[in-house]
């Protein structure tokens, strides 16, 4: 039982890691809590099912046109409803949450409450440790580690990825140093949302796509970037897992109660915050003022 | 003559105008409101079904009242009883108070529908209910008949016999599993969405199974109504040994169940209630993954009665989905307009009587309704039927040999060929 609540944990973490990276990433960097992250991210799933089943295209072409489209409506969204109001948080926090309701609305007039599916980008499923997995799970978990490494060289090793973390830091002295702010912001919600899109297109496979299926994701992401430490991409990672865990244990030892396994992880993001307010990898709430 | 041509078309035109008020006035519609939730597929079905079957008796004449034919208007009434009860209230209350309907059908969610009823009975509107399984919808005619006589429960039938069909499928594929893989006690997961509408039947699998049935129960499994994810509840019915997992799922949670099932290829036959498997849109929902689930159903392509068939072919040609439970909603109509027919008006004390005095034959068998107002579950009469999907195909396996009833174009269960393969001695 152990191994399959490891391995079960690993599995439900990964899913949760790669939404929860892109959403760290605009929160620490840009300071925007982007509500429609997962709204975004039920955009990318809705434009695969477009291109795989009513256009035909190849999942694989459906899924890059996906993750391109997303981006574009990404920074569309930013423009528009972000940038002005970019300096009061409150403010872009509400925003965000109507772009959400919208992008709901939109899908729900278009598709109806119908439960689409799209077919997995590789078929089967492999046994480990007399464990089943489905390969669309281990590719979810691949990425997940592919994504944490690929966003931790950006930031550190190069020069955009230096103006992100100058800009994350002083807005203002970034701006007088000569960085376009402007541009590093867009590229930083350019870069997370194509990770809400990347996310899409990996975990579609494995999730009904229906006008609904952001909040849910929303509502573990939050607690996860709670647990792990506001804006802070390895704390994200660590708390992902943790979460993905805290589910599988819920499942295996209290089988009656497996409706119980979100309000379980959401109880410890709880529990956590009262020992740590500052969560595990974050600067406290007090510091950061 | 010629001069005074305008006065004569003056006058005809005055007669004509005269002839066609009258007509118009002879013909008063009668207004049936269809209440679903019609962003959804329930919705759809309560409105496809009374469309089809308004416009085929509009065709023929409409219905005839007191010696005036008068034609179906249908009021789409969005309940949107999914997302919200409040929504639902507010809908029943603007169809009777602002459309002025006459009568009611449709519903979905139980918790929407008792609040619905009490609306339509407080206005004294007669309710033929077609998607709310809870039998308390029928008891209330019972315990309080002047104030509940307006209701009818037409589909599906109530939990109660859903439990009934449950179980004999169950028995079914465990009478199958043995004969054909020389099993000798079997073991059953049970798995059911956290609803209170699941709970009598989860009591009754844990008592039954083993007393009744000879069969040991692993373990009971309740994820939420709208998980996303079955792994690993899947991963621990396969750790336990369970040869078929008995599953009781209205909600999403049975598509993304039949999906990882399928996908994951668990060693355990699903047998039991799953309401998204007996959509249309199941197979490519789940990337044909869902395929030899089974489940208890209302229609399929078989000859249940002399109507199933062609409804069944005519209602897929016309809205490229199979009817669902919540399409009774076109027998309603033709109860309705037999009901007032014969009462010849549409006063509802008169069309209550008609309609408790009904025996007809329908799309989903003969129907007749009890004494609380429920249609009745019997060999001959409504017996609902257990659906498999087999090969991209939704096939009526159930029943076959069942207490003298057969139904044609029946095919045999299929066992999944995994179960098979893993379990053959």
């Amino acid at each position: 039982m152990l191994l399959d609540i490891v391995i079960d944990g690993l599995i439900k973490g990964s899913v949760y890691a790669l939404l929860a990276i892109g959403f760290s990433l605009v929160l620490g960097v840009a300071r925007i809590i982007n509500i429609a992250h997962t709204a975004l991210y039920m955009t990318a799933a809705y434009l695969i099912y477009i291109g795989a089943k009513p256009l035909g295209l190849s999942p694989l072409v459906a899924m890059l046109a996906a993750v391109g489209l997303t981006v574009l409506l990404g920074l569309v969204v930013y423009r528009l409803f972000i940038q002005p109001i970019q300096e009061h948080e409150a403010a872009v926090l509400i925003a965000t949450i109507a772009v959400a309701m919208m992008l709901q609305e939109v899908f729900l007039m278009a598709f109806g409450g119908h439960y689409l599916g799209v077919p997995p980008l590789v078929d089967g499923f492999a046994v480990i440790f007399g464990v089943k997995v489905t390969f669309q799970h281990l590719l979810a978990l691949g990425l997940a580690l592919l994504m944490l490494l690929a966003v931790r060289v950006f930031l550190m090793k190069t020069r955009l990825g230096l103006a992100i973390r100058a800009t994350a830091q002083d807005r203002e002295v970034a701006n007088l140093m000569g960085m376009n702010v402007t541009r590093v912001a867009m590229t930083t919600v350019a870069i997370s949302v194509g990770l809400a899109a990347v996310t899409g297109a990996i975990v579609v496979p494995l999730v009904t796509v229906e006008p609904t299926m952001w909040m849910h994701p929303l509502i573990m992401m939050l607690a996860i970037v709670v647990l792990g430490g506001l804006g802070s991409i390895e704390g994200s990672f660590v708390g992902a897992f943790l979460l993905g865990f805290a589910e599988s244990l819920v499942v295996f030892l209290v089988p009656m109660g497996a409706f119980l396994k979100d309000s379980v992880a959401l109880s410890i993001m709880i529990l956590v915050l009262l020992i740590r307010p500052e969560g595990l990898f974050g600067v406290s709430f007090e510091e950061e003022r | 003559m010629k001069r005074h041509g305008w006065i004569w078309r003056v006058w005809l035109g005055l007669l004509l105008g005269l002839a066609l008020a009258g007509t118009a006035l002879a013909a008063e519609p009668i207004k049936i409101g269809v209440l679903g939730p019609m962003a959804f597929t329930q919705g759809e079905g309560h409105w496809n079904g009374a469309s089809m079957a308004a416009e085929e008796i509009n065709a023929a004449g409409g219905v005839k009242v007191g010696g005036v034919n008068r034609p179906i208007e249908l009021v789409k009434v969005d309940t949107n009883e999914f997302l919200s009860i409040p929504d639902a209230t507010n809908a029943a209350e603007m169809a009777i108070s602002r459309h002025k309907v006459d009568f009611l059908v449709g519903g979905f969610r139980t918790e929407a529908v008792l609040v619905m009823q009490d609306i339509a009975m407080d206005a004294k509107k007669v309710f033929i209910g077609c998607g709310a399984a809870h039998p308390e919808l029928c008891t209330r005619v019972t315990k309080d008949y002047d104030r509940y006589k307006y209701w009818f429960r037409l589909t599906p039938i109530n939990s109660t016999y859903l439990g009934k069909v449950d179980f004999i499928l169950l028995g079914t594929v465990a009478a199958i599993m043995k004969q054909t893989l020389g099993l000798e006690k079997l073991k059953v997961a049970i798995i059911a969405e956290k609803a209170s509408w699941a709970d009598p039947i989860v009591k009754a699998a844990e008592t039954m199974l083993p007393e009744k049935m000879g069969m040991e129960v692993v373990g009971t499994w309740r994820p939420s109504p709208v998980a996303k994810d079955c792994t690993a509840e899947l991963s621990a019915i396969q750790r336990a040994g369970a040869h078929i997992v008995f599953t009781t799922f209205s909600s999403s949670v049975g598509l993304t169940f039949a999906k990882q099932w399928g996908e994951l290829k668990v060693p355990a036959a699903a047998v039991g209630i799953n309401v998204e498997s007996q959509k249309s849109g199941f197979w490519e929902a789940t990337s044909g993954k869902g395929e030899y689930t089974l489940t208890v159903n209302t229609y399929a392509r078989v000859k249940i009665t002399d109507k199933t068939i062609p409804f069944y072919d005519k209602y897929l040609k016309l809205y490229k989905e199979a009817p669902n439970y919540t399409s009774g909603t076109y027998d309603a109509l033709y109860i309705l307009k037999e009901a007032v027919e014969k009462a010849g008006t549409t006063d509802s004390d008169k069309v209550v009587a008609q309609i408790e005095k009904h025996d007809g034959i329908g799309t989903a068998g003969r129907e007749v309704f009890d004494k609380s107002h429920d249609i009745t579950w019997a060999p001959g009469y409504v017996t609902s039927i257990g659906s498999q999907w087999q090969d991209g195909q939704m096939v009526c396996v159930w029943p076959i040999n069942w207490e003298g009833v057969t139904y044609e174009g029946a095919v045999p269960y299929k066992l999944p060929p995994w179960v098979v393969e893993h379990w053959k001695k």
